[in-house]
């Protein structure tokens, strides 16, 4: 029997053999033949507005479910639009296959129209990629780019696929993957297990610092159990939460710059600090030269070129994240709460991460709070700034699929179409982005495909009329100067706009509109924006300075006597200016 | 400090690239680079030379091992290894000098392998403080053009760094 078919078809076959059932993307001149494919075929395509979207999309369909999210971008510009999303996924692990149209072959180097060489582009933000210059290697590279993107570190694969290759016939093949140079290390070795595990046993003040890795390779039970078994506090990353249930007695919540000052202690007096699938980055570590001066570090890394990059590991533990916690947990004794349990427990009692309730205006904290308490379960996304870090801080985060950020990247327009992706993946879970109102704007086209396409996501904007986070830095570090920083909260006016996208969209602009918002929101099918405009001056805390030591933690006044009326000032007269009135 | 590293790579195309960029990206610097053929024709051997302390080192050699298409990374001890490096060079040479320079020649058993009447090019092969000498050596006569090829390296003894 013969299995000949069109490079375009072959394609199609391959996504199915990988389980794919969902693509992401926008076509362009040299991808109709693959389109013609894609619909004849069952797949499910969403039609993106920006392949930026389609990207972030894949990247949030992959988190949520754990599966290879796949997008498809045209040459030229449509491929060079997916160049933030793909540098994304790769800066945060996650199993992404990017595929992009290419011009002929025999127009490859001549500038042809819509010409970008993204192979050489993206060499620095894939794990891998592909030039397919012939059908016959379709069926391998295809299995490849899947293979290399879920297994060891998972990262984002690109794959360029000239016009002519999805148009030329091929016989069909599933060849085995052979890639003589790619061993993604995954047993861990039994005697740095045994060290580690001593090391645990003999530590006083010990801290389980969890990232990424933790989640990517679904080890949070196993982390649990070791956690749980040897009373060690544990505290996340960004890109760890969820990992341990926050409401838990041992979770210290985040690290880091905008961490609790309970977990930065922790890790400052330590003396073993047991890293899981983290990176040591310089928001988690502050000054790296005076991170955890008293502690051995055990390093657990699938990526053996993290352990020892950013400090010195005295115990370092390369393979994958569950076997390892596993082989850990059956190898140390049960250990009772210390005195350094309570102690933790004292700093949690005398600095909670908490802020100024108010009457009167709205605070983001509390839009966050009331969100948790509403939504418990909802998979929550953020854009990037004091929105993410609000999110991160005042959500209670129990589950590791149900949290997700851009950490690495710090993508601004991220989180939304993001949430699109994760309700794709899990249509089951509420999806929530929390958003600021400059990140929003970043992706809003993205309403179109979560109207168009019936996904009811609901975005929760933190509206301070300003990119908070850098406002935030001018008022500490630049004397308030604000320097192009305001946005002024009216444009665009996010209800028009959620309606103009035949979105529903509702205001809060008192504490008391913020729950019955929550839950118009939540009761209806639709997507739905929430704009929800909060205290213009508020300020992410506590802080660690950039450059400075963990346990230089900073309380920051939440916000200075006459500093709201001052933007709000600010915020008037740029509404006058652009709309010669007050606005709303 | 320096260190030599042979890479065995897959030998395909934008792997040069490849590997280039990612000393780029990660700030290590190349010292020199030679590229050629193994025995087996789907793999190519590169010789890299990168200045550094032991921890750049760790890295180089773990960061190239993540790229798809390297087989093999391994770090070449001087002590334990020969290396040599081949350079071709024209030397300004007329009837007075010519002879002085073949004399130099031969006592580093290098190659006269063009003469005209105001040049001659040599041919040396060696370690890199070989080539060195005699390039300071012939400069006195006037070095026109020079061309090096960065150094091969192999293991001594039985051991050997294949695919
Ligand atoms: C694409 C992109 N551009 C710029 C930045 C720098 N940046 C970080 S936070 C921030 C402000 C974000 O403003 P907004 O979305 O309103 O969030 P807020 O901090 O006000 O909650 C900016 C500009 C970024 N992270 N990403
Ligand atoms: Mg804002």
């Amino acid at each position: 029997m013969s299995n000949k078919m069109t490079g375009a078809q072959a394609v199609l076959e391959c996504l199915k053999r990988e389980g794919v059932d969902v693509v992401f993307g926008l076509p362009g001149g040299v991808l109709l033949p693959l389109y013609d494919a894609i619909y004849q075929s069952d797949i499910r395509h969403i039609l993106v507005r920006h392949e930026q979207g389609a990207a972030h999309m894949a990247d949030g369909y992959a988190r949520a479910t754990g599966n290879v999210g796949v997008c498809i971008a045209t040459s030229g510009p449509g491929a060079t639009n997916l160049v933030t999303g793909i540098a994304n996924a790769y800066m945060d692990s996650v199993p992404m296959v990017a595929i992009t149209g290419q011009v002929n072959t025999w127009l490859i180097g001549k500038d042809a129209f819509q010409e970008a060489d993204i192979t050489g582009i993206t060499l620095p933000i894939t794990k891998h990629n592909y030039l397919l210059r012939s059908a016959k290697d379709i069926s391998r590279v295809f299995r490849e780019a899947f293979y290399i993107a879920r297994t060891g570190r998972p990262g984002p694969v690109l794959i360029d696929l000239p016009r002519d290759v999805t148009v030329d016939e091929v016989e069909f093949t599933w060849p085995e993957v052979n890639l003589p140079g790619y061993h993604p290390s995954v047993k861990v070795h039994e005697m740095q297990i045994k060290k580690a595990a001593r090391a645990l046993m003999e530590a006083q003040r010990p801290v389980i610092y969890v990232g990424g890795g933790v989640k990517l390779a679904g080890a949070h039970k196993s982390l649990f159990d070791l956690a749980t078994k040897i009373n060690a506090p544990v505290t996340t990353t960004l890109m760890g939460i969820g990992c341990f249930p926050e409401d838990h007695p041992l979770s210290l919540g985040m690290l880091g710059m905008h961490g609790t000052k309970y977990a930065n202690y922790a890790i400052q007096e330590s003396d073993l600090i047991l890293a899981v699938g983290a990176r040591f980055d310089d928001r988690v570590t502050g000054k790296i030269s005076s991170f955890a001066p008293h502690a051995k570090i055990v390093h657990i890394d699938v990526d053996p070129a993290e352990v020892g990059k950013n400090v010195r590991v005295d115990i370092p533990v390369v393979g994958d994240a569950k076997n390892a916690l596993m082989a850990l947990e059956k190898e140390v004794q049960p250990k009772p709460r210390s005195a350094w349990n309570e102690k933790i427990d004292g700093w949690k009692r005398d600095y909670p991460l908490t802020y100024i309730p108010d009457m009167n205006i709205i605070k983001p904290q509390f839009v966050i709070e009331k969100l948790c308490q509403l939504a418990p379960d909802a998979i929550i996304t953020t854009e990037v700034g004091q929105n993410q870090m609000w999110a991160a801080q005042f959500f209670v985060h129990k589950d590791p699929q149900k949290f997700i950020s851009s950490g690495g990247l710090g993508t601004m327009g991220y989180g939304f179409p993001a949430a699109i992706g994760a309700k794709i993946g899990r249509p089951e879970c509420d999806v929530i982005d929390i958003a600021g109102d400059g990140s929003f704007l970043m992706n809003s086209q993205e309403l179109a495909t979560a109207v168009v396409n019936d996904i009811p996501v609901k975005v929760a904007i933190l509206n301070n009329g300003c990119l908070g986070m850098v406002r935030q830095w001018q008022e500490l570090f630049f004397e308030k100067r604000y320097s192009a920083t305001i946005l002024g909260r009216t444009s665009p006016d996010f209800v028009k706009l959620a309606e103009a996208y035949g979105a529903m969209g509702l205001r809060a602009t008192k504490p008391s509109e913020v729950e019955p918002v929550i839950r118009a929101a939540l009761a209806t099918d639709r997507p739905v924006i929430m704009d929800f405009i909060v205290n213009p001056a508020e300020k992410v805390s506590p802080m660690v300075p950039a450059g400075a030591t963990l346990s230089e933690i900073l309380e920051l006044e939440w916000c200075e006597e006459g500093h709201i009326s001052h933007l709000e000032k600010v915020y008037a007269d740029a509404r006058k200016a652009i709309f010669g009135e007050e606005g709303y | 400090m320096r260190h030599t590293i042979a890479v065995i790579v897959e030998n395909k195309s934008g792997v040069l690239t490849r590997i280039a960029g990612l000393f780029s990206r990660r700030s290590f610097n190349i010292d020199s680079l030679s590229v050629g053929a193994t025995d087996n024709p789907d793999y190519s051997r590169m010789t890299i030379t990168v200045e550094g302390d032991k921890d750049v080192l760790e890295q180089v050699i773990k960061q190239l091992s993540k790229l798809i298409n390297v087989i093999r990374v391994s770090e070449l001890v001087p002590s334990e290894s020969v290396e040599r490096e081949l350079a071709v060079i024209k030397v300004t040479a007329d009837k007075d000098t010519r002879g002085e320079i073949m004399q130099i020649a031969n006592i580093f058993r290098a190659k006269v392998i063009d003469v005209s009447a105001r040049s001659m090019i040599i041919e040396v092969t060696g370690d890199e403080e070989k080539i060195n000498a005699i390039v300071q050596l012939l400069r006195q006569f006037g070095i026109k053009e020079m061309a090096r090829t960065g150094k091969v390296s192999m293991v001594r003894g039985t051991r050997v760094i294949k695919a």
